[in-house]
C-alpha cells in the first residue's frame, strides 16, 4: 500500500507544481509581441492533439481505430451544419453508440 | 482585463461534461478498488484530480509496477499543463501564489472551454467549468469504489465520444485563420506520428511544439 500512498503524494505534489510554473513565471501581465504570438497558438495545437489522442487512443497509449472515429465523423458534420454544442457532443455520443451495438 | 468573475458562465459551459466526467470517475474507482483500496483512489481524485494521469498510474500500479514509475506515467500524462499554464498565465491576475493557486483549475477541458480564441482566456469560465467538472469525477470516483458497476461502460453509451468531440468543436472556434489551421493540422499530425512510439502524454505535449509557427513573421 505503501507504493500507492507514494504515488498519489507525488503525484498531487507534482502535478500541482507543473500547474503553477506557467502562472507564476509570466502571469498577471502582457508578454511580449513574440511570446504573445505563440501563446495565442498553443490553444489550437493542443486542442488538435486533444481531438487525435481522445480519438484513437488505446488502452496502452497506442493507436486503436473504432466507433469514435464515427462519432467524432458526425460531430464534424454537425460543426459544418453550425448545429449548437450540445447537437454536437450529442450526436457523437449516439453515433458512436449506435455503431457499437451494430458491430 | 475584467476583473469580476463569472463562475455561472462556467457552470453552464461545463455542464455538458458532468455526465461523461462522472462515467469516467465510475470507471476509475472501479478500476482502482482492486488495486488501491477504498480510501486511496478517493483521496487520488481529490488531491491529484487529472483524470488521464490517475488511468496512467493505476495501470502501472495495477501491472505490479514500482511507485517511481507510475509516477513518471502520471507525471508525463500531465505536463501538457504547462503549456496550457503559460498560455493561460497573462490571463490570471494578483501576486505570485494567487497566480499559481488559480493556475491549479487547470484541465483540458476548462482551459479549452475558457480560452475566448485570441489568446486570452476567462477565468471564470475556467474556475465555474473546473468545479462542474471535480464534482463529476470526485462523486463518480466514490460510486465506483462503492461498486456502482452500473456506469462501469461509458463506451455503451457513446460517451468516450463526447470528449473528442468537444475538442473538435472548440477547434473550429479556435482555427480561424490560415496559420491557426496550420498549426492544429501540425498539431494533430505530430500527436498522431508518436502516439505509437512515444510514452503516454509525450504525444499530446509534443503538439504544442507546434505553435512554434507564431514566431514566424507574418
Amino acid at each position: 500500500m505503501t507504493a500507492v500512498w507514494t504515488t498519489i503524494v507525488a503525484l498531487a505534489l507534482g502535478t500541482m507544481a507543473i500547474k503553477a510554473v506557467g502562472p507564476v513565471a509570466l502571469g498577471g501581465r502582457e508578454p511580449p509581441p513574440r511570446a504573445a504570438a505563440v501563446i495565442a497558438l498553443v490553444a489550437p495545437a493542443l486542442l488538435a492533439a486533444l481531438v487525435v489522442y481522445e480519438t484513437v487512443v488505446s488502452e496502452d497509449g497506442g493507436v486503436e481505430l473504432d466507433a469514435r472515429l464515427v462519432g467524432v465523423a458526425a460531430a464534424a458534420l454537425a460543426l459544418v451544419l453550425r448545429l449548437p454544442l450540445l447537437a454536437v457532443v450529442g450526436l457523437a455520443a449516439l453515433a458512436t453508440a449506435v455503431t457499437r451495438a451494430l458491430f | 482585463m475584467a476583473d469580476t468573475v463569472d463562475l455561472r458562465a462556467g457552470f453552464r459551459a461545463g455542464l455538458p461534461f458532468l455526465l461523461p466526467t462522472l462515467a469516467l470517475g465510475v470507471s476509475f474507482g472501479v478500476l482502482a478498488q482492486p488495486v488501491m483500496g477504498t480510501v486511496a483512489p478517493i483521496a487520488m481524485s481529490v488531491f491529484v484530480f487529472a483524470g488521464a494521469a490517475q488511468f496512467a498510474s493505476l495501470s502501472v500500479l495495477a501491472a505490479g509496477g514500482a511507485a517511481g514509475a507510475a509516477i513518471a506515467a502520471g507525471l508525463l500524462m500531465n505536463a501538457r499543463f504547462l503549456p496550457m499554464g503559460f498560455a493561460i498565465a497573462p490571463s490570471l491576475p494578483g501576486r505570485a501564489a494567487a497566480r499559481a493557486a488559480q493556475g491549479q483549475a487547470i484541465v483540458d477541458a476548462s482551459w479549452a472551454i475558457s480560452s475566448r480564441g485570441d489568446g486570452t482566456f476567462d477565468r471564470g469560465i475556467l474556475f465555474g467549468a473546473t468545479l462542474v467538472q471535480g464534482t463529476g469525477w470526485i462523486a463518480g470516483t466514490v460510486a465506483g469504489v462503492l461498486g456502482g458497476s452500473a456506469l462501469s461502460d461509458p463506451e455503451q453509451f457513446g460517451l468516450d465520444a463526447i470528449f473528442p468531440a468537444f475538442y473538435l468543436a472548440l477547434l473550429f472556434e479556435e482555427a480561424r485563420h490560415r496559420r491557426a489551421i496550420a498549426v492544429a493540422l501540425l498539431g494533430a499530425a505530430i500527436t498522431l506520428a508518436l502516439m505509437p512510439v512515444a510514452p503516454p502524454g509525450v504525444p499530446v505535449i509534443a503538439a504544442s511544439l507546434a505553435a512554434l509557427l507564431g514566431l514566424r513573421g507574418r
